[in-house]
């Protein structure tokens, strides 16, 4: 039987209450009549034979590239840049996507006398990676072979010596990457393009990109002005990111690009009730259900982080396309929006949403409440194709714990913009005039990022740069659940139950609102008409 | 004496955990895969019009409902000589009030007519799990129509039904009134007695709203009445849209009978005037003022007030 499309439910008194993520646990809510449930489309059937595919996109490349095979020769100096842990979420059952086609590119390599390889793990101004979060997104064979000889590299968006500056757009924008890749003779970036936003010149321009250049995107009046950034045709950082893209590539860069996308088989079977809609539960859904929850809530965080951040996605390989940068992303954006789009009449004046205990940000680690706010009103806000899904003025409530927990190693930056930053103002033009640069250029926070596994001290600025255009747009954000304390520092409102929070968000938008859950797992992407 | 069976419900329904301690109910507004599904329109109720299956609902029906009934909401029933000499079977169309009408009518049906009746229920509300198939069909007769779309199998049932010489009762309107007045009647039934070539009886029932309304919590016992109309045939160039309307008049008609009288209901039916069971305007604050007259705060005596000497 094919997968269901996505489908919006219309909730009446018979219907079972909604599934929320509430961080590290799970919350049943029951909605009005009349609200509408965005229920993602079913996982897609993935390829038959990941390797046989990956090694026919390989050889039979789109636009107007060569084969793979006869763009490799001995002498040549040959980067191999790959996405880093941030995708997919959670990471993905071994093998890793990345590590089926590196092999098969390396394959090829070797086949052809290739000596001059270097890997680059495109951070941007992410953390380094652990040696087991390398060994699991390239496999022990990949990383046995090229990490002691220092041919595993991880991108130093600080290390000068080896970043090259390209020039400038027609918009004044710097483009300033990774030496070694610019200066190969073929770079190739393999991609795993989970939302839309990901991959094309994205890849290049931000993936292995110093500070200099990234400010040109990553700033509140680019984020406010992109429409969403899901949405490739109405995304300022997309189009930012093509100028530099299309400037890297007139540069001289040769770059064959490889684009991978998953289907929606997000949880393992024995989360399986996180994938099914309510009324479609099993005993054994509502067994598992019940297990998780109560085992989750009895657990301190520390620990139900450790057994959530434990998953590995069952995720299978739905199409892989190699080749010319722009012509392989028109693909990959075809098969993503195929997996996650889902057409909705119309906005609503209240939106709902649960957040996980994961983002991009935080693999293996806290989801402290800057992260929290940027899951919400960058990430899942942004999910959206024409217009957002709560109107203007509209009340967005996100259900969360956020506690004022953090990661002194892997978000040190975090706190003391929580602490300090968000103390003094909210406002992301505020905070990024009076604040960033002193952030950005910190001499402990770049020492952090090069020699430990920090995020870059700018790192939050970012983060809450991604949810402007959503703070611009909203009359009000209520987090349900949420810390009171934490929750008033991110400038939102705190509610204990669900009716609280919608009494609160009646005085915003006046009586009888219309409301929209959008229901994750897995990840949906409204078409709003 | 103080029936509570909403309260008996919240009370039960607070002791028993709810979802997901049991199965998750199906949301209306989504349709069912039909195959999967042995409730609903599906559910085959053969077993239920077997020998020994009656004879036990006969004896419910004569030894536990019909005294039950007598003794909480006692009717008065007019009309029977209209259908004394109808052919068996018929399709009794009434009037929907309350979920008292079912059992005050097939209790009180006459005797050649009350054993071999089924009753239409909305598959949706008494079909969709199995004990509640297994109790409505058993203990009632009923059977499963599907009331929000067409479903061929409802309609093939209750036709081979009518030809195998039992009669239906079916409440056109689809559903209980929320506020008393009358809904407009379906088009099935029409349909069904074009099909069947059965006759239809016009039934007005009176008094269950207000013993036990749709959004009631208590049982408030009081006199009800039933009205049955001459059997109904369907024109020879009819069409069922105005068949149905026909079927509708009638009923209101025996309504205006028992608010009046006979002779001024048939002038007023002649003259094409009248009172529809739906009332002339549903949304002015007087027809509902006018129907809770009778509830109307009384004081019996002056003494009562307060002296002010």
């Amino acid at each position: 039987m094919s997968p269901r499309p996505g489908f919006i439910l219309e909730v009446d008194k018979s219907t079972p209450p909604a599934l929320f993520w509430h961080g590290e646990g799970f919350r049943l809510e029951k909605l009005p009549s009349g609200s509408r449930v965005i229920y993602p489309p079913e996982a897609l059937e993935p390829v038959e034979d990941p390797i046989t595919s990956i090694a026919t996109a390989l050889e039979n490349p789109v636009g107007d590239s060569q084969p793979l095979s006869s763009l490799l020769f001995p002498e040549m100096r040959l980067t191999i840049a790959f996405d880093d842990l941030s995708l997919p979420l959670p990471s993905m059952q071994s093998p890793d996507v990345r590590q089926l086609v590196i092999e098969q590119i390396l394959e090829t390599a070797a086949a052809k006398g290739v000596d001059d390889v270097v890997l680059i793990a495109a951070l941007a101004l992410h953390r380094r990676m652990t040696e087991s979060e390398l060994r699991h997104i390239l496999g022990d064979r990949v990383y046995d072979s090229f990490a002691k000889t220092g041919r595993l590299q991880q991108h130093d968006a600080e290390d000068s010596s080896n970043l090259i500056h390209l020039g400038l757009t027609d918009k004044g924008e710097d483009v300033e990457i990774n030496k070694r890749a610019a200066t190969s003779d073929l770079l190739i970036y393999v991609n795993v393009n989970l939302v839309s936003m990901d991959g094309g010149h994205k890849s290049v321009a931000t993936g292995l990109a110093s500070y200099k250049s990234l400010r040109h995107h990553h700033n509140v009046k680019t984020m406010v002005h992109s429409r969403s950034f899901m949405d490739p045709h109405n995304s300022q950082l997309h189009s930012s990111n093509w100028r530099m893209g299309r400037l890297i590539r007139d540069s001289g860069v040769r770059i064959f690009q490889v684009e991978t996308t998953l289907n929606t088989n997000t949880f393992p079977e024995s989360f399986g009730f996180l994938q099914k809609r309510e009324w479609e539960w099993n005993l054994r859904d509502r067994a598992g259900y019940l297990a998780a929850s109560a085992a989750l809530e009895k657990s301190p965080p520390w620990l139900s982080r450790k057994v959530l951040h434990s998953i590995r996605s069952p995720y299978q390989l739905t199409g892989v396309t190699a080749g010319e940068v722009e012509a392989v992303h028109e693909i990959t954006i075809r098969n993503v929006f195929r997996q996650q789009l889902v057409e909705v009449q119309g906005q609503t004046d209240i939106l709902t949403m649960g957040l996980p205990y994961i983002g991009p940000y935080n693999v293996n680690s806290i989801m402290n409440p800057v992260l929290v706010y940027c899951l919400g009103l960058g990430y899942f806000f942004n999910m959206y194709k024409g217009m957002p899904l709560v109107r203007k003025g509209g009340v967005l409530i996100l259900s969360h714990p956020t506690r004022r927990e953090f990661d002194p190693t892997f978000h040190p930056s975090y706190i003391d913009f929580f602490d300090n930053v968000l103390a003094d103002t909210t406002d992301p033009i505020e905070i990024e005039s009076k604040y960033e640069n002193t952030f950005a250029t910190d001499p402990w926070y770049v020492h952090l990022y090069r020699t430990g596994h920090a995020y870059h001290g700018v790192h939050p600025f970012y983060m809450w740069y991604w949810g402007a255009h959503a703070l611009d747009h909203l009359g009000a954000v209520i987090i349900l659940g949420g810390d009171p304390k934490t929750v008033h520092r991110l400038g939102f409102m705190s509610a204990t139950t669900m009716s609280d929070a919608l009494e609160m968000a009646q005085s915003v938008v006046g009586p009888d609102p219309s409301l929209t859950h959008l229901h994750s797992p897995p990840l949906v992407m409204s078409d709003v008409k | 004496m103080d029936y509570r069976p909403e309260k008996l419900k919240r009370v039960l329904s607070s002791s028993m955990p709810g979802f997901p301690f049991r199965a998750p109910d199906w949301p209306s507004t989504v349709a069912r895969a039909p195959k999967h599904s042995k409730l609903g329109a599906n559910y085959d109720t053969e077993w239920s019009r077997t020998y020994p299956v009656r004879m036990v609902r006969a004896l419910f029906l004569d030894g536990v409902a019909r005294p039950l009934i007598k003794a909480l909401i006692p009717p008065t029933i007019y009309g029977e000589d209209r259908i004394k000499n109808a052919p068996v079977p018929v399709i009794f169309a009434a009037n929907h009030s309350s979920h008292l009408d079912t059992p005050l009518l097939t209790s009180h049906l006459p005797a050649r007519f009350r054993h071999k009746t089924v009753i239409g229920a909305g598959a949706d509300y008494f079909f969709d799990r199995t004990w509640k198939a297994t109790l409505w069909s058993g203990l009632a007769g009923a059977i499963p129509i599907e009331r929000n779309r067409v479903n061929r199998k409802s309609s093939e049932l209750a036709e081979s039904l009518l030809r195998d010489g039992w009669s239906l009762v079916i409440f056109p309107e689809g559903g209980r009134t929320p506020d008393g007045f009358g809904q407009v009647f379906k088009a099935g039934i029409a349909q069904l007695a074009k099909k069947s070539g059965v006759p239809v009886v016009p039934v007005f029932i009176k008094g269950t709203f207000d013993a036990l309304g749709k959004n009631s919590k208590t049982l408030k016992p009081g006199p009800t009445a039933i009205n049955f109309g001459f059997p109904m045939h369907l024109g020879e160039r009819e069409d069922v849209r105005a068949f149905t309307q026909r079927i509708q008049a009638a009923v209101d008609q025996l309504s205006h009978e028992l608010e009046t009288d006979w002779w001024t209901a048939r002038i007023a039916a002649a003259k094409n005037t009248t009172p529809n069971l739906s009332g002339p305007d549903k949304k002015g604050w007087r027809d509902e003022w006018q129907r809770t007259r009778s509830k109307a705060t009384k004081i019996s005596s002056a003494s009562k007030w307060p002296k002010t000497n």
